[in-house]
Order: C-alpha cells, then structure tokens, then sequence
C-alpha cells in the first residue's frame, strides 16, 4: 500500500522512556500513568515518579482517576496516586491475581484463578466459578459484578444472597464490559469474536468475523458505538438501538497499512472520535463522522498496547510492546 | 521479530519421576533460566521465583472441531510470562499424570498470540521402567503419554532386570516407533538431549526411522546398533537385536512409504480429510514428501486435526526422494489410510 496523504500531529508527541513493554496507560488526575511489564509504574506530565509497584509482571491493571490500581504475579494488588506513593490492598501470597476492577463506594474486585473477590467497605466477599475467571466488570449502576469465565459470564450482587445469575454462551470468555447505560453485557473470547447479551431478556448478540482476538474495547462518548480492536480496521458495533448491534452492520474504518491490525482503540472522552494503534506501531485518530483520519504516531515496527484520553480529552497517552510510552497534546 | 521462546512439556504417569527430572534440569549448571508451569506447587525443591501453578483448564475452542481443545490456563500463564520476556530462556510445563499432552500441544497452533511468542519444543514423558507395563493395560493417559512422546526417560530402570527393561521398551515401541528412548535411574539425563529438540518444528523435521535402539550405547548387553543406522530396512522387528515385539491393542503406528512422486493435488485435500475425520484417533503425524516437479521436500507435522505443513528445502544431490508419513495414532484403518496414501501418486 502506499502512504496515504493524511495530515499529522506527529511533531506534537513527547516522547518518554518506559523500559519495559508498555501493558495499561491511563490518566490519573491531570498526568498520564503506564504500566510496564517489567513491573513499574511511571507517571508522567504535570507530575513525574516511576515506582516499582511488583517484584515480577503487572497482570491487571485499573484506575478511579485518583490512582492507578496494579496487580501482579507477586500475588500483590498496590494503589498509586500522582506522588509515587503506594498502598497495598491484598496479598494473595504466590498466587497470580488476573483480574481487577473498580466499583461503586471504593469497592475492589479482584480474581484469583476460579475465585472472585469483592472488598466493600466493610466486608470481603468470594464467589467460586467453573473456571478461571477471565474478567470482572461492574455494572454503572448498583453494587453488581460481572465475571467472565469458561462457558459464559455469571452476574453477582456481592451485598445480597440472591443467588448468581448465569449467562451461558459456550467457550472461554475472557474480557468483559457493560454497556455504559447497563443494558448489555459484552465479553471478549478466545475465538476471535465477541459475544453479548441483552440483560433484560437473555437476548443473545454474537460478533463475529475477526482475523484475529479481541483485546481492545472503547465505547464512544455518546455511548452509541463500541470500537474493538483485531481486525485489519477498526470495528465499531452499533449500540444506539434497543436491539444493540442485533442484526446490524459495523462500521468498519480506519484500515491499517497491509496485514497490520489493529490492536488498541480509545474513543475520545467528548467527540465523536476514535484513537487506533496498530501492530506496526502506528495510530491514527479517526473522525467518525467522515472518517477522516489524522496520524498521530508513525510506525516503527512495534504494537501499540495501551491508548488512553485524559477526561478533558486534551491529552492522549500510548504506549507500544516495545517499551515506547508517549504523550500527545491536542 | 525476536526468537520464539522454547517450550519443553513434561508428562508422565503419576510417580514417574517427572518431579525428579523438572527439579534435575533446574538445579543442573547449564546456565539458562526456566520459567515452570507446574500443577501442584509445593513439590518442587529449587527456589526459583518463576515456578507458576496451573489448573489444567481444557477448553474446546468453537470453531466446530470436536477435538480442538486448548489449555485456557496456559494461554493466560504464558501471556502473563511473556510481560517478563527477557527474564527467562525458556518455560517447561509440567502436567499431571492425568492430563492428555494434545490440549497442551495444541496451545501452541491454535492460539495466535502464545503461537507467534513462544514455539512447543518437544513432548517429554517419564515412564517408570517398573510400572509402566501395568499402567498401559489400565491407564489411558499413560498410553496416550507415551504414543505423544518426542522424548521417553525409561526411569527407575535400576529397579528392574535387563529382561524386564527389554520387554517394557518392546511395550513402548508397539505404541511409538519414533520417540527417543533414554534409559535413567533418577532421571540423570544429559538435558542438553532433552531441551532445544525443535520436535514441531518444520525446518528441523530430517528423517523419519524408527529410533530402534538407538540409545544401546547404555545397554550393557551387547547389542550392535550398526544395523538400525540409515540402512533401508524394513522390518526392523527381526533386527532389533532381542528386542521383543508386541502388538497394541488399541494404539499404533503406521509408518507409509513410496517412492512414486505424490501429486499435490490429491496429497494435500487427502491429508487434510485424514486428519479431518480421523483427528481425534490421530495424536502425531508427522511426513515428508516429495511431490511431482517439485525441487524442494515438502515437510508436514500434525496433532489431532491440526496440521502444519511447507516447503522446507531443496532435495540434495543424490538424496533419495521418497515419500514417508508416519501416523500414531488409535484404532486407525491400516490398510484404508495406506491405500489412500499409495492414491495420491501423481
């Protein structure tokens, strides 16, 4: 393919130096927080620290906008504001924690292989599932925690004793998210595709047609579009309807250069625009409207693993398998 | 591209030995840094700060083949290693005495991510030279152990006579011709002989024989292994020096040869049907061909239904371009998978 003419911010991006494949970016107050695999946290912008936040790899990675919330192979899940300053949560001992997530009132879930845990602010809740657990969300309203695992996602209200309710669909379900206003569960699977459902009545919503897995997922300010990352483009599921993505087309813009896919999406926090990262390193910020596109970083080879807008949507941070961390002004 | 990371699987029945050998290649000098994927933590006596524990987690992938299962926990351990890239030259995963080495094995085809990072280096079983013949009359995961093995320690051999260790080998070859035998008393293996074998790797794929007694060099009961070399053979069964030779029941191999250049044409949708609709009887497959007006040895390799096959290199000069494929496997048809091969002559 030749390169296309398009306009670049790329002589507007502060480069910054990582050590270590970049694994989450994401903003905590005004600066810009990566996680690296060689288990450091470095902030970066208004304010500046790098900490050693876990002995071996970070696995999990969360934030409330206050701090940035790790988890590792230690066995070990540490918050961290803008200072540097660590608090640790939960030691698991040896064992890995996969998964963290965020709820209402400081609520903390994490996993640990079959075991979901809940930390409220008086009590600690467990549930057991029938594999590993592959992801935790919670629900964007009530105290309700969904967990993704082999053979479908189980939705638990940790302060009740109803009893779990099962979503089956078959496979191993890996990443999972709500719909912003809560009406759909969507998980990401092995197989390279997504699967969904419609919560009020079980409602099945399968996306499909991948090349390859899906680790990337962004919902686009209006809540209108999902954007996911593993294909050749960037794949947007309609979500404005009743139906969801139900019977509809994807938008499918944004095509990377030949054989590179996509591989991190980040729709901006205000407009109707989308961040891509490709497997060659490159990032493009997509206008959905028209499509227009504009380059943001060139490629070098490496695969972009983590986009993140600051909430004011002024500021994008990226960082890349290659231990390349970078933030953009707009 | 960096280097795709090695992969050493340990199977083994249960009180093989297999905590013996994962704690001898840990322990022993050789300079390289393992990470370990073990199913029960506790057992192993070195420190090492990269020993992980797995579940055995077998998931069937939906893509409508009924024996593509993978390991879901060894996907997410290996991603979770590979974030420490660097740290380590390889990962050994050991398995339970219970567990099918094909989910393991087909990790490593079928996820992209942990395929395009790391590569399966060969199968290692441990069978105990004492037990093993009971086992494969009552255990079918120690048959399927052995018939998947690239590379068998024959432990505990210090507790058995030379009889009984020739007769359990005989067991051993009924079910796999091909793998490597080691004769051990506490797994005191060379490891240089059991790491960086390249055992799916296309490119490394040289010659298809079975590996009779080739490790006699630690027999001290004479047998000369000049007759097993590169000689055409074929029926080792009377050269095998007092080899005894058994029939299994249930698996065997089936070793398929021709010197008629095969079509393409017919070979390939042949072996993709094969492995479509006996996969779940094949557990290795394993060819190289050469095809009609084709300078180059086409090279092939499959567990179950997934198969991998190219190009590999030019025939040589003089080099005898014949077609063999070899299939371990379950209750397959002998005679229908050979009358199918002998058909895709050009």
């Amino acid at each position: 393919m030749v390169a296309v003419d398009r306009p670049s911010l790329t002589s507007k991006l502060v480069s910054i130096e990582a050590g270590g494949e970049i694994i989450d970016a994401r903003f905590v107050r005004e600066s810009a927080a990566f996680a690296t695999g060689a288990g450091e946290i470095l902030i970066a912008g208004d304010s500046e620290a790098r900490v050693k936040a876990h002995k071996g790899a970070i696995l999990a990675v969360t934030g409330d906008g206050e701090r940035i919330f790790t988890a590792g192979d230690d066995g070990r899940i540490v918050a961290i504001d803008i200072e540097g300053e660590q608090e640790a949560l939960v030691d698991a001992g040896n064992k890995w924690i996969d998964n963290l997530a965020l709820g209402p009132d400081g609520a903390i879930a994490w996993s640990v292989g079959k075991t979901a845990f809940v930390r409220g602010r008086k009590t600690e809740r467990s549930l057991d599932v029938v594999s590993t657990v592959g992801g935790l969300a919670f629900a964007p309203k009530g105290f309700r925690l969904a967990i993704a695992h082999y053979n479908g996602a189980t939705l638990w209200f940790p302060n009740t004793e109803t009893a779990p309710e099962k979503l089956e669909w078959k496979g191993s379900h890996l990443g999972v998210t709500f719909s912003p206003d809560g009406r759909f569960l969507i998980t990401t699977m092995q197989e390279p595709a997504l699967h969904g459902w419609r919560l009020a009545d079980g409602q099945h919503m399968r996306m499909s047609g991948y090349p390859s897995r899906v680790r990337s997922l962004s919902f686009s300010a209006d809540e209108k579009w999902l954007a996911t990352s593993g294909s050749q483009e960037a794949i947007l599921w309609p979500f404005a309807t009743r139906d969801g993505p139900m019977g509809k087309e994807p938008l499918i813009i944004a095509p990377g250069v030949k054989n590179e896919k996509v591989t991190a999406v980040a729709c901006h926090p205000k407009q109707a625009m989308l961040a891509a990262g490709y497997s060659d390193g490159m990032v493009l910020l997509v206008r959905l409207a028209d499509t227009a596109e504009v380059l943001a970083r060139r490629p070098d080879g490496s695969a972009v693993t983590a986009l993140a807008w600051r909430d004011d949507g002024k500021l994008l941070a990226l960082g890349t398998e290659g231990g390349s961390a970078a933030l953009l002004p707009l | 591209m960096s280097e795709k990371i090695p992969v050493t699987v340990l199977t083994g029945y249960l009180g093989a030995g297999k905590t013996t050998l994962l704690n001898r290649i840990l322990s022993e000098p050789h300079g390289k840094k393992y990470a370990v994927i073990v199913n029960e933590f506790g057992e192993i006596g070195i420190d090492n700060d990269l020993v992980v524990g797995a579940d055995e987690e077998v998931f069937e992938m939906n893509n409508g083949c009924i024996c593509c299962t993978v390991r879901g926990d060894l996907i997410r351990i290996i991603e979770g290693l590979l974030k420490r890239k660097g740290q380590f030259d390889g990962i050994l995963v050991e398995t339970t005495g219970l567990a099918d080495p094909a989910p393991v094995a087909q990790t490593f085809f079928m996820d992209e991510d942990v395929g395009a990072k790391t590569a399966l280096d060969a199968v290692v079983t441990v069978a105990d030279a004492k037990w093993l013949k009971d086992r494969l009359k009552d255990a079918p995961e120690a048959k399927n152990q052995i018939g998947f093995a690239d590379i068998i320690l024959l432990n505990k051999t210090d507790l058995v006579s030379p009889e009984e260790l020739r007769d359990v080998e005989g067991h051993i070859r009924a079910i796999n011709p091909y793998a490597r035998i080691h004769r051990t008393r506490r797994c005191d293996v060379d490891i240089k002989s059991l790491l960086g074998q390249g055992a799916f790797d296309l490119q490394r794929i040289l010659e298809i024989e079975p590996a009779f007694l080739e490790q006699d060099e630690h027999d001290h009961h004479g047998h000369h292994h000049d007759h097993h070399g590169h000689s055409h053979d074929h029926d080792h069964h009377h050269h095998s020096g007092g080899l005894k030779h058994y029939h299994d029941e249930e698996m065997q191999s089936i070793s398929l040869k021709t010197e008629k250049p095969l079509d393409p044409d017919k070979f390939l949708p042949w072996v993709q049907e094969l492995s479509a609709n006996e996969g779940p009887k094949i557990l290795r497959l394993k060819g190289i061909l050469s095809f009609r007006n084709d300078p180059q040895r086409f090279v092939i390799q499959g567990v179950h239904m997934v198969l991998d096959g190219d190009h590999q290199r030019d025939w040589k000069e003089g080099e005898k371009r014949d077609s063999r494929l070899v299939l371990i496997g379950r209750d397959l048809d002998q005679k229908k998978i050979e009358e199918g091969f002998l058909a895709c002559a050009a």
